[in-house]
């Protein structure tokens, strides 16, 4: 009884956390509409404040709590709402999504910067000397004390708050209509920039109250708070109330999960995971209206011709093989997962891109090939190449199903939470039996990997490898432009765009769903599998959450839509390496860059390789200055491979040969397509086109 | 027996009853209207003949079978297509391709390429069919979203306020694109605004008013009914 008494203290005051935490999401959610995944991250940071202000500078308890606190969590606050969520306020749900994902991506990046990750921060918990007291049976710290107190303060505040002045009733008016509580005088800017300073304050508070009972680790600290998200979802992300009875629930949870899980070694992942497993089940309890404003504002999504792709999957294979024969081996380790990677990127597109349903989890099924390879193809065997696709992609078809109750921001929580039930849990465990089949996955350590035996020859040095992973990038992009132009790809866009109309003509959602989940599961356990061989041992950090988070930002700024996206991403996520070759303190830089490059997503909406291909289409037309750079790319490769030149060079060398002859080309082209005559003087100043009606009806349907 | 029978069909939002024990039903080769002021219940009736909605009481049988349990994209495979009041195009996609897809999964997929070129020359939507359907006007859009609901060759086509936004002479041609559909043994439900159009094609018009049927009748006897004049006019 006295055991059972001690966790329910410990449950209670680790539910009075949450709960505050829990409420600074429900606050920001329902007054600004955005659902903050770096609500957990702006704790963290708070936390690492708090211990450099009190433990590495030595300043008293007071003054750090007041500094961190007042100025800045607040600042914090301010900083986030202006520069980062106004831009995207008007754009859609998923754009705002990105945005916090940036944020929490960066903000990871960021500490681990500041704050050398492999020096260990104690931080003592709060009153730390004075003696426990008691109550009845059952023993309270003054920490635990303290911490219940805050909640119940924190609960009685944002209830005067909201429901006895000005400023409450502006938040809660803010809620239903933002163009209408403009009507009635009051500001609703006001009212979410007090929501993101309050938001930030309880985070921050949360965050030094955990601090001194877990390790001060960024991405622990951050994500640790996914059971403040639990709570929150308990509230269904707008009751205060529920929020903090479903604090209660998950922290005893936690708590009696912690005294009365039986010892053995497949569950202490379970442990670590069970934040986020509840997560899940809390998703899947309640029944989540679909979110408010329905998303208009749909970015185009091209559809490539065959041919084109087809000379872009060339080109790719030709870049693959440029870098396998220009590279040495070490820069081609780093260099290489630029192909499989790519894959990993490309699977977003027929799931984000075409059907709209955003997953965090795309990394953890490039685990799932990646270990899958590691195991069965362990002697190079090749179906074992199309077994870890058939066994991602089962693991993808697993999660849609759950997944066709969410939609938005419920989905991109479970898909997340999926990810972390994976990276705690299921990839740590011994190997196991399952109907008979002996599974192992990371056997608790790391897999060794193996390149695959084609037409006889083994596969196996960096070069090889590489030219490979490009060859596979190139027939999934392909294979994903055929898709596109083909019966499935264009269902998947009519299901994102409108699934009632989709429904109503006989569209069955699940089926369709779990065919998408499935196949870019499958292309992402292919890009798993290949980044494994290239890395010849796999650890199951390689695919966590955190992990993934940038790969996924690289690919939004891509652009979902566009086929091209697995190169860019790839290039993208791993070309900025070539800084800390120049210079190694931009290492860094180099980590915080994806998250960077994703605030700045409401500057380009549409995508980067959109505007990439409109930039370089003219080069391409060009029948003189397209064969001169192939000439001159060919000429440089040539003096490479002779050692006559060096790797700066030529990568110099052929980017100013590029750049100069797109803009020769882009020259060349222009007189053909004169600059036209203002609107309102077409059929005066130049005769009237049969085309200017259709483009006139075009241009208002449109505004 | 009517190829559409709904009965005693209640639907509740809160405490506000939407539909109280409405009953109706639809014939083929007929244009049934369904008219009625705004909020009395119309487009509500439409979401649970299309199975978009559970009714809290009543059934929907379509063609002699009970399809109130039914998804609503069962239903489309027993015949039942609709278009939307508020425009659910696939705006992505081009005119084209929204055919297309509709096309695909009808129980004509073998010649979906042919059917859609074929109902886009018989809309005359043939100039705009590499459009996307985002850019498209409002009139010409709920055109589309006809066109998109034929291609499934369906035997009850529900159509809400699909005249919204022509001008007259649209108005015209679609008149006679329901009559032709009538002649070809489509049961037609019809929700529209547009007095003329109803009175001029239905061949019998239902009226609803706070969630209940107030009448029913041919056109020539709800023109002249009271209670109808009453729902529309107020008492005077």
């Amino acid at each position: 009884m006295e055991q059972f008494l001690t966790f329910g203290i410990v449950g209670l005051s680790t539910a009075a956390i949450y709960a505050v935490i829990g409420s600074g999401l429900v606050l920001t959610y329902v007054t600004t509409g955005v659902f903050n995944f770096a609500h957990g991250a702006a704790g963290m940071l708070a936390a690492f404040c708090y211990w450099q202000f009190t433990v590495g500078w030595g300043w008293p308890v007071p003054v750090a709590l007041a500094v961190v606190l007042l100025v800045i969590a607040p600042g914090f606050g301010l900083v986030v709402e202006r520069v980062l969520m106004r831009p995207v306020q008007r754009l859609g749900e998923a754009e705002r999504l990105v945005m916090t994902v940036a944020l929490l991506s960066g903000a990871i990046a960021a500490a681990r910067w500041i704050w050398d990750p492999d020096v260990p921060r104690p931080l003592s918990v709060f009153l730390a000397d004075k003696k426990p007291f008691h109550l009845g049976p059952a023993t309270i710290t003054w920490h635990q004390a303290i911490t219940m107190t805050v909640a119940v303060a924190v609960a009685a505040g944002l209830w005067f708050l909201l429901n006895r002045t000005r400023t409450g009733a502006e938040m809660r008016a803010t809620v239903d209509d933002r163009a209408l509580v403009r009507l009635t005088g009051a500001d609703p800017v006001r009212a979410g920039r007090v929501a993101w300073i309050l938001g930030t304050q309880l985070a921050a508070i949360g965050g030094i109250l955990i601090a001194p009972t877990v390790a001060l680790d960024a991405s622990q600290l951050s994500l640790l708070i996914v059971s403040a998200y639990t709570a929150a979802v308990f509230g269904r992300l707008r009751s205060l109330p529920l929020t903090f009875a479903g604090a209660i629930v998950v922290g005893c949870l936690e708590s009696y999960l912690t005294g009365y899980l039986p010892q053995n070694q497949y569950l202490p992942g379970l442990r670590l995971a069970a934040p986020a497993l509840l997560l899940f089940l809390a998703l899947l309890l309640f029944r989540h209206p679909r979110l408010r404003g329905r998303d208009r504002r749909l970015v185009q999504v091209p559809a490539p011709s065959l041919r084109g792709t087809a000379v872009f999957a060339a080109s790719t294979v030709l870049f693959g093989v440029v870098l396998a024969t220009v590279l040495d081996e070490a820069d081609l380790v780093t260099y290489g997962p630029i192909f499989s990677l790519g894959i990993v990127a490309l699977s977003y597109v027929p799931l984000a891109g075409y059907a709209g349903q955003i997953s965090l989890c795309q990394l953890s099924m490039a685990g799932i090939g990646a270990v899958v390879w590691g195991h069965l193809g362990a002697h190079g065997e090749l179906w074992a190449l199309l077994a870890a696709v058939a066994v991602s992609g089962a693991a993808g078809a697993l999660i849609a199903v759950p997944a066709l109750r969410f939609s938005g921001v419920y989905l991109a929580l479970g898909t997340a939470a999926f990810a972390v039930i994976l990276d705690r849990w299921i990839f740590t465990l011994p190997s196991f039996h399952l109907f008979g089949v002996r599974v192992s996955l990371f056997d608790q350590g790391s897999v060794e990997m193996t390149g695959p035996n084609l037409f006889g020859l083994h596969l196996d040095s960096t070069a090889e490898l590489t030219v490979l992973a490009a060859v596979f990038l190139g027939l999934a992009s392909l294979s994903v432009a055929w898709l596109r132009r083909g019966g499935f790809g264009r269902r998947l866009i009519a299901l994102r765009d409108s699934e009632a109309a989709y429904a109503t003509l006989g569209g069955n959602l699940l089926v369709t769903k779990v065919l998408v989940f499935a196949l870019s599961a499958g292309i992402a356990g292919l890009g798993g599998a290949l980044y494994g061989m290239q890395q010849r041992t796999i650890t199951a950090e390689q695919f966590n959450l955190v992990a993934g988070l940038p790969i996924f930002l690289v690919a939004v700024i891509g652009g979902l839509g566009a086929v091209g996206n697995g190169l860019f991403a790839g290039t993208a996520y791993l070309g900025p390496n070539i800084l800390i070759g120049v210079a190694s303190w931009t290492q860094n830089i180099v980590t915080v860059l994806p998250a960077l490059a994703g605030m700045g997503l409401g500057h380009s909406p549409e995508g980067i390789v959109a505007r990439f291909r409109r930039e370089w289409e003219p080069l391409g037309r060009d029948l003189i200055a397209l064969p001169a750079l192939l000439g001159l790319l060919a000429l440089g490769w040539v003096l490479r491979l002779t050692d006559a030149i060096n790797g700066w060079t030529f990568l110099i060398g052929s980017l100013v040969a590029a750049f100069a002859l797109r803009a020769w080309a882009a020259a060349r082209e222009a007189p053909r397509t004169e600059p036209d005559v203002p609107v309102e003087w077409w059929g005066v100043r130049r005769p009237w086109r049969p085309e200017d009606g259709e483009v006139l009806v075009r241009a208002t349907a449109g505004s | 027996m009517p190829l559409l029978e709904v009965s005693a069909v209640t639907v509740s939002y809160g405490g506000n009853r939407a539909l109280d024990g409405v009953g109706m039903s639809a014939e083929r080769g007929a244009v049934t209207g369904l008219i009625g002021p705004n909020g009395a219940g119309k487009s509500t009736l439409f979401d649970v003949v299309s199975g978009l909605r559970r009714p809290q009481a009543g059934r929907v049988v379509l063609g002699g079978r009970d399809v109130t349990r039914l998804g609503p994209a069962r239903r489309c495979r027993h015949g039942l297509a609709r278009t939307f009041q508020r425009l659910e195009l696939f705006g992505r996609l081009s005119v084209r391709d929204n055919l297309l897809v509709a096309a695909e999964l009808g129980p004509e997929r073998r010649r979906a390429r042919q059917m859609a070129d074929g109902l886009l020359d018989r809309l005359e939507l043939t100039g705009i069919a590499d459009t996307r359907a985002d850019n498209l006007p409002t009139g010409v859009a709920r055109l589309v979203e006809v066109g998109r609901a034929m291609a499934v060759r369906p035997e009850l086509l529900l159509l809400d306020e699909p005249a919204a936004g022509q001008d007259g002479e649209e108005t015209e041609r679609f008149a006679a694109l329901l009559r032709s559909l009538a002649a070809d043994g489509t049961a037609v439900v019809l929700v529209e605004h547009d007095m003329g159009l109803v009175m001029g094609v239905c061949d019998e018009v239902y009226v609803l008013d706070l969630g209940k049927v107030i009448a029913v009748g041919p056109p020539e006897v709800i023109r002249n009914d009271e209670t109808v004049l009453a729902a529309y006019l107020g008492d005077v």
